[in-house]
Order: structure tokens, then C-alpha cells, then sequence
């Protein structure tokens, strides 16, 4: 039973009164927590929820595919799995390191060096581990999905090359970014696992290739689980890039060059564009596009033939006896060669000191050498006189009017230079005084003289259009999007689109002469082209003494380098090609090289209709300038009695009629319908009507002077 | 002596405002664990309330001066069973809180230890009739809420250990504490905090008290409940996300959303809206208890009441404030809003006594 209390003993009211404050205080304050919370950092904490919730998950985009000039495709994408790792998701990850290791075939301080990487990057950010995994590392993933919840796998786009390493260094790698990029402020759009080009066209037309990567936002709980998707930001594909290079020309290229170390590369003089560029050795850009071991890596940097080198536009070397055409044009053009005749015996003695012609070697000697003879047979004499009498300061000048000594602009990355020297350039880089003697080397281009393949041709090819230098490039410049057209514009420096005006009579002495090279009277009589017109000039650069040579006993590395730059037709070419065969030994060796570059792409031009253009009109210089083309006035002297032409080393047939003949070039010897011959191309009836060409007659390539036609036509190349 | 009871008396303002608040508890657990395995827990819930409501019905014609009278021996049966608790409990989630009974019960005596606590006290204070504490009635005081709650905390359950001092604390100052002792009492009771902090807690419950002060410390570690917490009430702004639509709750980021923290996810889901009302709910409940310990026929009414009022009060600030980010993490429920059998009966049965304090006022 219950006891009894005092009913009259009675708390305070004021006591409890108190106790209701203190209740009514204690609920304001957490009201005031919540308006705290709840109004004034509502919109704060409902992004912090919204990040919480919501992971992008990238969709990449796949990369601009290139073509050749024909549209024909070089370099395609293929579907690649890829392993992601999200760091939220792992129960304990420096735990699991060594099993993801073993499983995908890393090493755990290769995995520690990534996640260090990515330590700034929020935790529910997918950091890549490992591209293009294998279909047993996909299993592992498959088969670890509940012990190792922070491994995922995407599956995207990946690069396809040519196959055994086929215009590797032009074509260059796709790679993942390297952290010298992401601190360089021009790649500020990277982020780090970004996959960018990391060399040749890739690198330089990266921007344009790389699309934008899009993204899938899902909703994810605690656990990273996929709750549902709020919306997807598709990738925007790369642009596909239309390149200059033209396969069958490349590939020709390719195999002329085979298994030679050096580097070949064709351009189209009229236009700068690049129609092959070969350097060998190669590599296999298959092994960058997905990951490249670091023993494999390690091998390509210490190979000491340099296999990641694009020696067209990076390999530095004498340009042996090529340069005499430089040095022909600048002496022409002096006014100094026409005139100059040279006894060759074997040699000759300039400033106290013997300097060997290379026929000597053959007990031989050139006798009475005037300039062509000096260029055909390439006659060291001839042309150590004539940089005698010219001087080194003279010699410079063209040679830097031709784009000697520096970058060409073409659009690949790390273009080398090359050296001209001069007094100047001796007393800047060693502080010493020019030598009389040195000027005798490099008239026949040895010396301190050093040139890339790219700057050699570009100069060459400027001669034989006449003085049109052209920068070359490898994309068509109308592949640039307008928006890009700014970032490109000073991306490439270099001498880039030059006019060097030469007299068209010294123009024709210098490309008869280099005609005549590949003829039997020349150093590369075997590389003739049957029915082609072919020019060129053989070039045999030492690069050590050959007292050196003989005093080590030889050997293949110390082999001159041979070169060969050649054109067809032999005035305003529609290509040169030159080559670079490092210890090939001899000019004319290149000299059979070049002709099968040539040989190929003429052969598919054969092909073409209306293959005829115009070299150069005599007259009516009103007539012979469509807007199209590039004018050249010319100052120099003109042989006497030749008529004196306004405007020459036109790129493009001129649209309206010329009321006089005109030099024209044919790169065929076609049938005019030959009846048995039912492949052969047409001539135009002009052509045929012009040469009293009758049917089963051929015309033969070569430079021809066309009569003045009777009615205005639309000629030429379409 | 007879009693004549009615429902009349029943305080049915007390039993709307618990209704409420039930409801709004069995809407949030359905909203809170619809996407989990405890997907049930609304339901469990609505059983455990009717147990409940039956054992508020029965309890409330319980003279509660029975209770007085049983309170001592009640008590000495809290110990044992504190006791047993740590020597042959069921181990969950580290820590020894439950002892299994045949037929699937977990018995949890620190709940109850709560409601006995209150009867226990009120009866000690009650029977000074009148003269002013003495420092040896205080002692004795603390000492019987001190042991059973030191028994607690060993199991451990910090946050259960803490409930019992507001019963002592609102004991004293009702029971007549002055001034000066007060003072010396909360001078000492700190000093003795220096050595608790460093010798009884554990590193996680340090870590538990200290990081809702810099949650965003350690994202991932115990600032991570604190921190998920504060985004699902922050996010709920003022109108809320709208129920069974908090990306927190729903999401499994907010830690157990159906107890501890099941008013953070109904703020995020009801917005500063929902959780006013539910605080104004509290508020009209407390107050209604004020009242009824008041109008109380005598002073052990008066004290069960205000113990009662005691613990819903600091039960709902230490949880709430925990939800806010103002407190640390102690796993204190939220008294008819968190799931969980042990909480509801005990709050429930202390409405009971609540109940038949008010029925007796003119009970004579």
C-alpha cells in the first residue's frame, strides 16, 4: 500500500517557472541552429549535397581520324577497355594495392606514383590506372567486383596506326599527358590523364584532334553504387584531319628507302604541301597509343640511331654537294658564274692549302668546266673557285635567302634549325676569326654547314620554281578551323612562304644543269627516268676527315652521307623529293632512291586528265597573271636576245588565252587514243593538235613550247 | 483510502501532442529506410508503439506512490542487472548493452534504469521532508545516480550515462540546493572532468565529443557523421526536399537515419518548416508536463514529473543538437522519434506515471 506524503509541502512555483524558460531557451537555440543551417546555409550545403551525390563519369572522346590527301585512311580508332580506380569506393586501399597490382601486371610503387598524383582530386574522381587492358585483366576486374568495389572499367576509343612504324614520325604517338605539359601554360586545357598527342601531327594538330570529352552524371549513394543518371554531356568527337601526304607516294618512299637509315621526304613545291616524309629507323606508334613498357621506352631513348628522331626536319648535316645549287643561283645571279671557266685537275690550291676535286679519287680530272658541267658533274673545283670569288659574306646571304639556318615552319613539332655559318655566326658562337679556307668547304656544302632534309628540299624546290620558296606542311591549311586559325598562325615560326627572285636565264641554266645530272653525262646518269623530266643534284657529305676515316680503318658509320635532291618537272616541279641516307657513301646511290619517289608519283599523275601545266609566259604579261598566282618581278640580268619575261614561276596555269607560245611541262608520255591501248589517257586536243600529234604517236615528258591557242580555255590542273 | 480514477483526468491534450509526434516518427522511418534492408522498421516501429500506448494505459493506473514505495528494491534490481549487463550481455556493435531473454527480447536496463532513477530520486527528496540539503544529502544524491551510471559507461554507452545526470541535476535544484553549494558543485564536478577526459573515456569517444567542432577535419573519419548531418539539414532549406526525396537520407549518406539521426533526415526532407513544427511540439508537450507537475497532489508528483521532463528535455537537446552540428555525437535518441523498442517504453511508461500523477491530483 502506498505511504502517505506531506501534501502540503509544495515546490516553488517560480522554480518551475524557471524550468519552462530555461526548456523555452534551450528550443530557440536549436531553432536558431537550424535557421543557421537551414536558411542562410541552405544553398552552401545543398551544392555540398549535390557533390555528394553526383559523380561524372567521363565519356571520352574518341580522336579525329587522318587521311591522306585522297581521303584514303592512315590512322583510325579502335574500341579499348580501361581501368579506372575511385578511391571513395575502397574499403581499405593501401591494402588492396598489392592484389590490383598483381592483377592488372603493375608495380605497387607504379600505383602508389599515380594515386600520388591524383591526391588533389576529389575522392570520388575516377583516376585511370591502366589503358587497354587485356581481356584477362578485364576478368580479374570482372571476377574482384566485391573485394575491390573501387576498381571500374571504360570502355573508349583508341588510336590504330599504320603497322610497322609506315610514317611513324610524321603520323607521332598519342600518350598520356606528362607533367612538364600540365605546368606549361600553353597546355593549361589539359588534365592530368588526358591522353594527348605527344608527337608528329598528333602533337602539333592535338587541339583539333582531341574532341571534347563528355560526361554522365549519376547519382550515387554512400556507397558509390549507381542510384540513377541525371543527364548525360555527350563527348564531342575530334575532327578527322585530311593530310597532305599522298599513300602511294609515301609508300614509295617507304620502300625506296627500306631498311637504310636517313630520311626521305617529298614536297609539292607549288604549294609547300608535303606529299611523304620517311625517317628510319622507325617505330611502332602501336606501343605508345596504348601503353608502352618502360623497358621498351628506356630501349627507343638509348638506341643511338635514334629511332624516336624524325630525321627529316631534325637531323642536322653537311649538305654535301646539293649545295652547289644554292651556291650556282647566288654565284648567277652575282653575275660571277656565267662567265667563269675552270681547268680541273683533280684539284686545286686556294689560300696556300691543296683542296681535292672528288674525281681526283678516280685519277681523273674535269678540264675546262664552265657552270653546267661544274653542276652535272658536279666539279668541287668549279665551285671552290666560285666561293672564292664570291666570299663567305655573299655565299651566307643566299643561303639564308633560301632559308638555311633556320626552321622551315613546317607544322611538326622540335623542327631543327641548321647552322650556315659565316665570319658573323663563327665570332657569336666560338669567338674566332673566319678562315679564308673555311669558305673553300663550304662552297661544296662541308664545313661547319649543316642542314635538315625539309630545309634542303624547301630551298631546292624554291630554285626550281623559279624562287617561290613555300613553307611546307602536312595539313592542308583550309583543315584548320576558323576558331584555331589564330593559335596556328604563329605556331610554327620559321621562313615559312618566301620569293627570291632570280633571272629566269639563270633559272634555266641551274635546272638544265640539274637535268642533266640524271643524265649520262651527270654523276647520277643510272637514275635517269625514261621519259620522265627529272632533275636533281647528287650531294656526298663527309662527316669525319677522311684522313680520320682511314686512320680508325673505316667502317660503315663513318661512311659519307648521301643525299639527293631531286624534281620533276626540272622548272616549277610538281615535286621534289630529297633524300638523306646516313652512310650511304655515295650521292648517287640516293640519287636511284629519289627516282622511284618520283617514278611512283608521276606515274600516278599519269592517271590524271589535263596533266600539263604551264612553267612560264614569255609575254602578254597582262594575260599570264590570273589573280591565283604568284607574280614575281624579276631584277636580275637577262641573257641577251631571250625574251624578257614579266612574270614567272606561276603556280597555276594562267585561265585565259596567251597570245604567244608557252613553255609548257608534261609529266607523261601518253597515246593519243592509241587504239590498242584502251588505259591510256587522252591528250587534249590542244596538246595534240599543238605537237601534229597523230593517233599512236606518244609525246614525250619534258618541257615543251606551246603555240599560242586560238580560243580562250579552261586548262590545266583541276 | 480509495481511489477513484477516470479517463475523464487522462490527459488527453499530453496524449495528442504524443500521438503527433509518433506519427510524424512512423512517416520518417518509412520515408528513411524505404531503400534499405530495414525497410520494415515503420511497421516494427508502429508495434512498438502500440506496446506503447498499452503499457502508458496500464502504468497510468498504477498509483504511482506504489512506485515510491517499490522504488528502493527497484533499484538495487537496476544494479544486478547493470552488472550482469557487462558479465553476460550480448555483444553488439562493441559494446554490451542488451542481455537476451528467451523468445528474441534484448532487455536493455539502462533504459530502464532511467525511469527508476526518477521514481528513486524523487522519493529520496520527497522523504527530507522539507529541511534544507545538507552536504551529506547530497552526496547521497550523487552517489545514486554516480554508481549506476559509471556502470554504463563501462559497458560503454556514453550517451545513455549522461541521460541519468539531468534526473540528479533537476532533483537538486528542485529539492532545495543553494546557492553556494551549486557553486561548489559545479567548481569541483569540472576539476573531476580533467581526469574522466583522460582516464575513463576511450580515444573514440574523445573523438566522438571533440570532432563536432571541426567536422570538416576529418571528412572521412568521425567528422564524417557530423558533416553528412549537417549537408542533409542544410539541404533541406526552408521548405524541405519533400519526403521520401532527401538525396542524404536516401542516398545512405546520413548515418542511420531511422535513430540518431532521424531528424536530420526529416529536416532534410521537411525543411526548417518541419522541424520548427516539431520542435513546437516538444515545447507544447514539456510545457504541458510543466503543468501537470504543478498541479500535482504532492511533492513526489511534482518530482516524478520534472525528473521526467528532465531527461525528454536534454534528450532532445543533446540529439537535435547533435543533428545541428551544436553537440557531439552520443548517441542519444530522440525521445518519440527514433526507432528503437527500449526508448519508446521508456518514454512511454514515463508518461504513464506522468499520467496518474495528473488522475490523482484530486484524488484525495
Amino acid at each position: 500500500m502506498a505511504g502517505t506524503y506531506n501534501k502540503d509541502e509544495r515546490i516553488p512555483s517560480i522554480k518551475l517557472t524557471a524550468i519552462q524558460y530555461v526548456i523555452a531557451l534551450i528550443l530557440a537555440i536549436l531553432v536558431s541552429g537550424l535557421w543557421r543551417l537551414q536558411v542562410l546555409g541552405a544553398q552552401n550545403y545543398r551544392a555540398l549535397a549535390e557533390a555528394n551525390r553526383i559523380r561524372k563519369v567521363p565519356i571520352l572522346a574518341p580522336r579525329g581520324k587522318l587521311y591522306d590527301r585522297d581521303g584514303r585512311l592512315l590512322v583510325d580508332n579502335y574500341p579499348s577497355v580501361t581501368c579506372f580506380l575511385v578511391p571513395e569506393q575502397a574499403r581499405n586501399l593501401d591494402a588492396d594495392l598489392p592484389l590490383i597490382a598483381d592483377g592488372l601486371h603493375m608495380q605497387t610503387d607504379q600505383l602508389h606514383a599515380i594515386l600520388l598524383r591524383y591526391r588533389h582530386q576529389p575522392k570520388y574522381q575516377p583516376i585511370p590506372l591502366q589503358q587497354d587492358i587485356t581481356p584477362d585483366e578485364q576478368a580479374f576486374i570482372a571476377a574482384h567486383a566485391n573485394e575491390l568495389p573501387e576498381l571500374e572499367t571504360i570502355e573508349e576509343q583508341r588510336r590504330l596506326y599504320p603497322s610497322n612504324g609506315f610514317a611513324a614520325h610524321l603520323i607521332g604517338y598519342v600518350g598520356e599527358v606528362s607533367e612538364d605539359m600540365l605546368d606549361d601554360p600553353r597546355y593549361a586545357f589539359y588534365q592530368p590523364g588526358d591522353v594527348v598527342g605527344r608527337s608528329g601531327v598528333e602533337e602539333s594538330y592535338d587541339p583539333i584532334l582531341r574532341g571534347q570529352d563528355g560526361s554522365r552524371d549519376v547519382i550515387v549513394d554512400s556507397h558509390g553504387r549507381e542510384l540513377g543518371a541525371l543527364g548525360i554531356e555527350p563527348a564531342k568527337p575530334g575532327k578527322s584531319i585530311k593530310l597532305t601526304i599522298d599513300l602511294d607516294v609515301q609508300k614509295a618512299a617507304e620502300e625506296a628507302l627500306g631498311a637504310r637509315q636517313g630520311a626521305i621526304v617529298a614536297i609539292d613545291p607549288r604549294t609547300g604541301e608535303v606529299l611523304a616524309m620517311v625517317s628510319h629507323p622507325t617505330f611502332d606508334p602501336n606501343r605508345f597509343a596504348i601503353r608502352i613498357h618502360r623497358d621498351e621506352w628506356n630501349k627507343l631513348i638509348a638506341d643511338p640511331d635514334h629511332p624516336l628522331m624524325n630525321k627529316a626536319i631534325q637531323a642536322q648535316l653537311a649538305p654535301g654537294s646539293t649545295f652547289k645549287i644554292i651556291e650556282a643561283i647566288a654565284g648567277l645571279q652575282e653575275g660571277i658564274a656565267q662567265t667563269l671557266k675552270v681547268d680541273c685537275h683533280g684539284g686545286a690550291v686556294f689560300y696556300g692549302r691543296y683542296f681535292k676535286c672528288w674525281i681526283s679519287a678516280r685519277h681523273q680530272s674535269h678540264g675546262i668546266t664552265e657552270i653546267g658541267k661544274g653542276i652535272y658533274q658536279s666539279c668541287d673545283v668549279f665551285f671552290y673557285t666560285l666561293a672564292e670569288k664570291m666570299g663567305i659574306d655573299t655565299i651566307a646571304k643566299w643561303a639564308h635567302m633560301f632559308g638555311l639556318g633556320q626552321k622551315t615552319g613546317i607544322d611538326l613539332p622540335n623542327e631543327a634549325a641548321g647552322i650556315m655559318p659565316s665570319p658573323e655566326w663563327k665570332m657569336r658562337n666560338y669567338h674566332q676569326k673566319w678562315f679564308a679556307g673555311e669558305t673553300i668547304s663550304v662552297g661544296i656544302g662541308q664545313g661547319a654547314i649543316a642542314v635538315t632534309p625539309i630545309q634542303l628540299i624547301r630551298a631546292i624546290a624554291g630554285i626550281g620554281s623559279g624562287g617561290v620558296l613555300k613553307r611546307p606542311h602536312v595539313v592542308f591549311p583550309n583543315e584548320i578551323p576558323a576558331d584555331l586559325k589564330d593559335y596556328y598562325q604563329d605556331r610554327f615560326p620559321g621562313s615559312g612562304d618566301q620569293v627570291v627572285p632570280i633571272d629566269p636565264a639563270n633559272w634555266q641554266i641551274v635546272t638544265d644543269a640539274m637535268a642533266q645530272v640524271v643524265s649520262f653525262a651527270g654523276t647520277a646518269g643510272f637514275a635517269h627516268l625514261d621519259g620522265i623530266d627529272f632533275a636533281g643534284k647528287t650531294g656526298s657529305a663527309q662527316i669525319v676527315s677522311n684522313a680520320y676515316k682511314a686512320s680508325v680503318g673505316g667502317g660503315a658509320k663513318l661512311n659519307d652521307t648521301a643525299w639527293f635532291v631531286g624534281m620533276s618537272p626540272r622548272r616549277n616541279p610538281e615535286i621534289a623529293v630529297v633524300v638523306m641516307w646516313q652512310n650511304g657513301s655515295e650521292g648517287y646511290f640516293s640519287a636511284r632512291l629519289a627516282a622511284r619517289v618520283i617514278e611512283a608519283y608521276v606515274n600516278k599523275e599519269r592517271l590524271r586528265d589535263h596533266n600539263l601545266m604551264q612553267v612560264a609566259a614569255k609575254t602578254n604579261p597582262d594575260a599570264g597573271k590570273p589573280s591565283s598566282t604568284v607574280p614575281v618581278t624579276v631584277k636580275g640580268k637577262s641573257a641577251p636576245g631571250a625574251a624578257k619575261p614579266k612574270s614567272i614561276g606561276q603556280m597555276q596555269p594562267p585561265r585565259v588565252a596567251t597570245a604567244s607560245p608557252t613553255e609548257m611541262a608534261a609529266l607523261w608520255t601518253a597515246s593519243v587514243a592509241h587504239p590498242e591501248d584502251p588505259d591510256a589517257k587522252q591528250l587534249p586536243a590542244r596538246i595534240a593538235a599543238a605537237f601534229s600529234l597523230t593517233k599512236g604517236t606518244t609525246l614525250q615528258a619534258g618541257t615543251f613550247l606551246l603555240p599560242p591557242p586560238p580560243t580562250p580555255r579552261n586548262g590545266g590542273r583541276e | 483510502m480509495r481511489r477513484f480514477l477516470s479517463y475523464r483526468d487522462f490527459d488527453w491534450t499530453l496524449m495528442g501532442f504524443v500521438v503527433a509526434l509518433s506519427v510524424i516518427s512512423v512517416l520518417e522511418i518509412y520515408s528513411a529506410t524505404l531503400h534499405t534492408k530495414f525497410v520494415d522498421f515503420d511497421q516494427k516501429q508502429m508495434l512498438w508503439l502500440a506496446g506503447g500506448f498499452v503499457s502508458m494505459f496500464v502504468l497510468s493506473l498504477i498509483d504511482y506512490h506504489i512506485l515510491l514505495d517499490i522504488a528502493v528494491w527497484a533499484y538495487g534490481i537496476c544494479l544486478v542487472s547493470l552488472v550482469a549487463v557487462l558479465a553476460v550481455g550480448t555483444k553488439v556493435l562493441g559494446g554490451r548493452r542488451w542481455i537476451s531473454l528467451p523468445g528474441g527480447i534484448h532487455f536493455q536496463p539502462s533504459e530502464w534504469v532511467k525511469l527508476v532513477l526518477i521514481v528513486v530520486l524523487a522519493r529520496f527528496f520527497t522523504n527530507l521532508s522539507g529541511r534544507d540539503l545538507t552536504w551529506k544529502d547530497i552526496f547521497k544524491a550523487i552517489a545514486m545516480v554516480v554508481v549506476p551510471m559509471l556502470l554504463v559507461m563501462k559497458q560503454p554507452d556514453l550517451g545513455t550515462a549522461l541521460t541519468y545526470a539531468p534526473v540528479l541535476l533537476v532533483g537538486l535544484f528542485l529539492g532545495g540546493i543553494r546557492f553556494r553549494q551549486a557553486a561548489i558543485l559545479l567548481l569541483a564536478a569540472s576539476l573531476a572532468l580533467v581526469p574522466a577526459w583522460y582516464k575513463v573515456l576511450k580515444p573514440y569517444q574523445k573523438a566522438r565529443l571533440t570532432s563536432f567542432l571541426a567536422p570538416d577535419n576529418d571528412p572521412r573519419g568521425s567528422g564524417y557523421q557530423i558533416r553528412q548531418s549537417l549537408i542533409a539539414v542544410g539541404s533541406g532549406g526552408v521548405w524541405g526536399q519533400g519526403a521520401e526525396k532527401g538525396s542524404q537520407t536516401q542516398g545512405d549518406f546520413l548515418p542511420i537515419p531511422y535513430t540518431d539521426f532521424i531528424f536530420a533526415a526529416f529536416c532534410e526532407e521537411h525543411g526548417l518548416a518541419g522541424a520548427v513544427l516539431v520542435l513546437l511540439l516538444y515545447f507544447l508537450l514539456l510545457m504541458r508536463l510543466v503543468q501537470n507537475a504543478q498541479t500535482a497532489a504532492d511533492l513526489p508528483g511534482t518530482l516524478i514529473v520534472m525528473g521526467v521532463v528532465a531527461v525528454l528535455i536534454f534528450q532532445i537537446a543533446v540529439n537535435v543538437g547533435m543533428v545541428i552540428g551544436l553537440m557531439p555525437v552520443t548517441g542519444i535518441p530522440l525521445p518519440l522519434m527514433s526507432y528503437g523498442g527500449s526508448s519508446v517504453l521508456f518514454t512511454f511508461l514515463a508518461l504513464g506515471i506522468v499520467m496518474n500523477v495528473r488522475m490523482s491530483r484530486f484524488v484525495n
